[in-house]
C-alpha cells in the first residue's frame, strides 16, 4: 500500500516503468523493491558484516532516517553504529572524515547535499585530497550519501544537483545509482571501498519499485565503480543519463520505437570515474549522441562528455554534434507549472532525438 | 651515600642502552650528576574544575637530556628551514615553530606513543616529536623523493603513524581530531587524540561544533589551543570578543597553561589525558606560547608586534633556556655534556639539510599515484588530450 501512494507521488514516469517492469520474464525468485529497502538492505548487511562500518546523520537513528532510508537500523544495531547528530555539518562531516582516518568506516548522510555544501571543505581537502597529500600513507574510507538533485516543490535551495561539483575533484569517487539494484550493489560497493565515495541518490526514486534479481538479493552483491550499464540496446542513437532521467530516457525510447527509432540508453551508474569506453564503443554503433542530466547545463557532466567524446575516438563516427539535455540554467522555482519547466520532460528528450537525427 | 650513587648511576647507565633515549653517556662518571629534582611551576587558571595539575614536577636527569636534545633538534630544524627558504631551496608555504617547542616536547611526554595527535599547518615539530626524522622532514620541505610524504605534500602536509598532519585549512582538523578520538572510543582502545589549534583558528565554528559533539558524545579528546598571541597578523585582542581561549569550550573544563615551560605542559597534558582515560570526556587545554618567526617566511614579523616584544620572550622565556638553567643550577648536567648534545644536533641537522638538497626530486612516474588506495590502476587525463598518464595505487 506504501509503495503505490509512493508511486503514485513519483508521477506517471515511475507507473509506466513499473507496467513495463512487471510485462518482462520475471526470474524465479526475483521480487519488487523499491530503491528505499535496497538502500536500506546494503547499509544492513554491510553494518552486519563488518564492524568498522558506522552510520551518522541528521535523524538517522531514532527518527529512522529523515526519508526513512535508515529504517529499522537504529533499533537492530544500537547507538554506538547509528549515530544522531546535531544540526552541525562541517562538524560531524568533519568527524566523520577524522574517524576513517583513524581505522573506522563510516556512512555520513547529509540530509540532502545541498547541506553538503556547508561541509564541502571536509569533503575536499581532508578526505578527497589527502591520500594523494600523505603519499598513499593515510586512507580515507569514507562516503557521503543522501538525496540529490530536483525533488517536487521544495524550491531553489532544496534542489541543485551536485554531480558536476564533486566529479571536478581528483581523490573522489562519485557515483549515480537510479534503480534498486544499482542502489545496493553501489552502495555496498561504496562501504567497501577503501576511498572517499560521494553517493549521491534521489528522492523522488526512493519509493519506486523495481526487479531485484535472485543474484541482487544475495548479500555480495556488488555493482563495479566506474562501469556504466546499457539498460537498452538501440542502434540510431546513443542516449546517456544518470539517476532519475534514466527513467525518462527509457521512455521517450518506448515512445521513439513505435516510430522505428530504436534508442540505445546507457546508465552512467558512476560518475567519476567515467566508464567512456562503453559511450564511445555505443556512439561508434549509433553516430548520434544525446547526454541527459537534471543538472544545469554550464560544465556540467554532458558538457564532460561532449568534450571527451572529441578527445577519443567516436568523434570521427558522429554524424550529428552531441546535445546536451538539461536542467533550465535557473534556480528552481516554487510554483509547479514553473518547476515543471525547470527539468527535462520526456517530450524534450524525444525532441532531442528528432533534432540530432534531423527528421 | 657514596655506594647509593654508583647503584644509581649503574642503573642510569644500563637504561640509556635502550633504544627509545637519547641520552648522552659521557665518559665523566655520572655519580657527579643529580639523577632528579623536583621543580615548582607556575599554577594553572581553570575553568569548570575543581583542581588541577600538580605545581611541583620531577624531572629525571635522562628525561631533561632528552627533553634537551628534542627541544634543540626542533629549534635547529626550524632555524635550518629558515636558511634553506632564504636560499630558495625551500618553497611555497613555511610556518616555522621556533619559539614554541616546550609544546610539542611537553605534550608528547604527557601521552602514549599510541594516542593520537593532529595539528594544523605549524606542523613541523609536531611531526618530528610523532616519529618523523628530521631528514625526511627537511627532505619533505625541499620537495625531493625522501621527504615523509615523497615529496607531494609539502611543508603542511606530513604524515606519521597516529600522526595526522599538518592541515591547510585553518581549523578543519579540529572536527578531524574528534573523529579519531570516536574511532578510539569506538574501538574501545584506551587512547585519546591530541586536537591542536591556534589563537586564530579558535574563533572558527566548526571548532564550536565539535565542542558540542565530543562533549555530548564522551569523546577522549584533549583539545589545546596553541596561543602564541597572533593570528598571522592580527594580535588576539583584535581578534576575539574573549581572549579566555580556555573558557571558550563553556562546557568542557578548561585549563590555561604557560606554554614555554616545558614540564608546565607536561604536567597538564598528563592531567588532561587522565581526565579523557577516566571517560569524562573532552578537555580543553590552552598553552600561553610566542613564536620568533613571523606567520610564515613571507612575514617578517615585525609589523604588527615590536622587536623589543620578541627580544623581551627570547631572553625571559625560551624553553630552551628554561630547561638549560634548571638542570644546570640543580647540577643535573654540565656545560659540557649540553655541548655534547649541541654538536650532535647540529651535525643530524647538517646531514640532513645535506640529504634534503642533494636528494633527487620525486619521479615523473610518481605524479599521478596515490589518487586511489587499494585500486586498480587508472588513467588519468594530462594537460592535453593526447597525453595518457598512469595512476597505481
Amino acid at each position: 500500500m506504501a509503495s503505490l501512494k509512493c508511486l503514485l507521488r513519483s508521477g506517471r514516469n515511475a507507473v509506466s516503468v513499473v507496467l513495463r517492469r512487471e510485462f518482462h520474464r520475471t526470474l524465479p525468485a526475483s521480487l519488487q523493491v523499491t530503491v528505499r529497502d535496497a538502500l536500506n538492505q546494503a547499509m544492513d548487511e554491510e553494518l552486519e558484516r563488518d564492524e568498522r562500518v558506522f552510520l551518522l546523520g541528521e535523524e538517522v537513528a531514532q527518527y529512522d532516517g529523515a526519508y526513512k532510508v535508515s529504517r529499522g537500523l537504529w533499533k537492530k544495531y544500537g547507538d554506538k553504529r547509528i549515530i544522531d547528530t546535531p544540526i552541525t555539518e562541517m562538524g560531524f562531516a568533519g568527524i566523520a572524515v577524522g574517524a576513517a582516518m583513524g581505522g573506522l568506516r563510516p556512512i555520513c548522510e547529509f540530509m540532502t547535499f545541498n547541506f553538503s555544501m556547508q561541509a564541502i571543505d571536509q569533503v575536499i581537502n581532508s578526505a578527497a585530497k589527502t591520500y594523494y597529500m600523505s603519499a598513499g600513507l593515510q586512507q580515507v574510507p569514507i562516503v557521503f550519501r543522501g538525496p540529490n538533485g530536483a525533488s517536487a516543490g521544495v524550491a531553489a535551495q532544496h534542489s541543485q544537483c551536485f554531480a558536476a561539483w564533486y566529479a571536478h575533484c581528483p581523490g573522489l569517487k562519485v557515483v549515480s545509482p537510479w534503480n534498486s539494484e544499482d542502489a545496493k550493489g553501489l552502495l555496498k560497493a561504496a562501504v567497501r571501498d577503501d576511498n572517499p565515495v560521494v553517493f549521491l541518490e534521489n528522492e523522488l526514486m526512493y519509493g519506486v519499485p523495481f526487479e531485484m534479481s535472485e543474484e541482487a538479493q544475495s548479500k555480495d552483491f556488488l555493482i563495479p565503480i566506474g562501469k556504466a550499464k546499457i539498460e537498452r540496446q538501440g542502434d540510431r542513437v546513443t542516449l546517456v543519463s544518470h539517476s532519475r532521467l534514466v527513467s525518462h530516457c527509457l521512455d521517450a525510447a518506448a515512445v521513439l520505437s513505435k516510430d522505428g527509432i530504436e534508442c540505445e540508453v546507457i546508465n552512467l551508474r558512476t560518475i567519476r570515474p567515467m566508464d567512456m569506453e562503453t559511450i564511445e564503443k555505443s556512439v561508434i554503433k549509433t553516430n548520434h549522441l544525446i547526454t541527459v542530466e537534471g543538472g544545469w547545463p554550464q560544465f556540467g557532466v554532458g558538457a564532460e562528455i561532449s568534450a571527451r567524446i572529441m578527445e577519443g575516438p567516436a568523434f570521427n563516427y558522429l554524424d550529428a554534434p552531441v546535445a546536451r539535455v538539461t536542467g533550465v540554467d535557473i534556480p528552481m522555482p516554487y510554483a509547479k507549472i514553473l518547476e515543471d519547466h525547470s527539468i527535462p520532460q520526456v517530450k524534450d528528450i524525444i525532441f532531442t532525438v528528432k533534432k540530432t537525427l534531423n527528421i | 651515600m657514596r655506594k647509593m650513587l654508583t647503584i644509581i648511576s649503574n642503573v642510569l647507565r644500563a637504561s640509556t642502552k635502550k633504544n627509545g633515549a637519547r641520552v648522552v653517556v659521557s665518559s665523566r662518571s655520572y655519580a657527579d650528576f643529580t639523577p632528579q629534582a623536583s621543580f615548582d611551576i607556575k599554577g594553572c587558571d581553570l575553568h569548570r574544575l575543581e583542581e588541577g595539575p600538580a605545581q611541583q614536577a620531577v624531572l629525571t636527569r635522562e628525561e631533561g637530556l632528552q627533553y634537551y636534545r628534542t627541544l634543540q633538534m626542533m629549534r635547529r630544524m626550524e632555524l635550518k628551514a629558515d636558511q634553506l627558504y632564504k636560499q630558495k631551496i625551500i618553497r611555497g608555504f613555511c610556518h616555522l615553530y621556533d619559539g614554541q617547542e616546550a609544546c610539542a616536547v611537553g605534550i608528547e611526554a604527557g601521552i602514549n606513543p599510541t594516542d593520537h595527535l593532529i595539528t594544523a599547518y605549524r606542523a613541523h615539530g609536531y611531526t618530528l616529536t610523532r616519529g618523523g626524522t628530521v631528514r625526511e622532514i627537511m627532505a619533505e620541505l625541499t620537495g625531493r623523493r625522501g621527504g615523509i610524504a615523497k615529496g607531494k605534500g609539502g611543508s603542511m602536509h606530513m604524515y606519521t603513524k597516529n600522526f595526522y598532519g599538518g592541515n591547510g585549512i585553518v581549523g578543519a582538523q579540529v572536527p578531524l581530531g574528534a573523529g579519531v578520538a570516536l574511532a578510539c572510543k569506538y574501538q574501545g582502545r584506551n587512547e585519546l587524540c591530541v586536537t591542536l589549534y591556534g589563537d586564530g583558528a579558535a574563533n572558527q565554528g566548526q571548532i564550536f561544533e565539535t565542542y558540542n559533539m565530543a562533549s555530548l558524545w564522551k569523546l577522549p579528546c584533549i583539545f589545546i589551543c596553541e596561543n602564541n598571541k597572533y593570528g598571522m597578523g592580527t594580535s588576539v585582542e583584535r581578534a576575539a570578543a574573549s581572549t579566555d581561549y580556555y573558557k571558550r569550550g563553556d562546557f568542557i573544563p578548561g585549563l590555561r597553561v604557560d606554554g614555554m615551560d616545558v614540564l608546565c605542559v607536561r604536567e597538564a597534558t598528563k592531567f588532561a589525558a587522565d581526565h579523557c582515560r577516566a571517560g569524562k570526556g573532552p578537555i580543553l587545554m590552552e598553552l600561553q606560547t610566542y613564536r620568533y618567526h613571523g606567520h610564515s617566511m613571507s612575514d617578517p614579523g615585525v609589523s604588527y608586534r615590536t622587536r623589543e616584544e620578541i627580544q623581551e620572550v627570547r631572553s625571559k622565556s625560551d624553553p630552551i633556556s628554561m630547561l638549560k638553567e634548571r638542570m644546570l643550577s640543580n647540577n643535573m648536567t654540565n656545560v659540557e655534556e649540553l655541548k655534547e648534545i649541541d654538536v650532535e644536533v647540529r651535525k643530524e641537522i647538517e646531514d640532513a639539510a645535506q640529504f634534503a638538497t642533494t636528494d633527487p626530486e620525486p619521479p615523473l612516474e610518481e605524479l599521478c599515484n596515490h589518487l586511489f588506495s587499494n585500486d586498480q590502476p587508472l588513467e588519468v587525463r594530462g594537460t592535453h588530450p593526447w597525453t595518457k598518464l598512469k595512476s597505481v595505487s
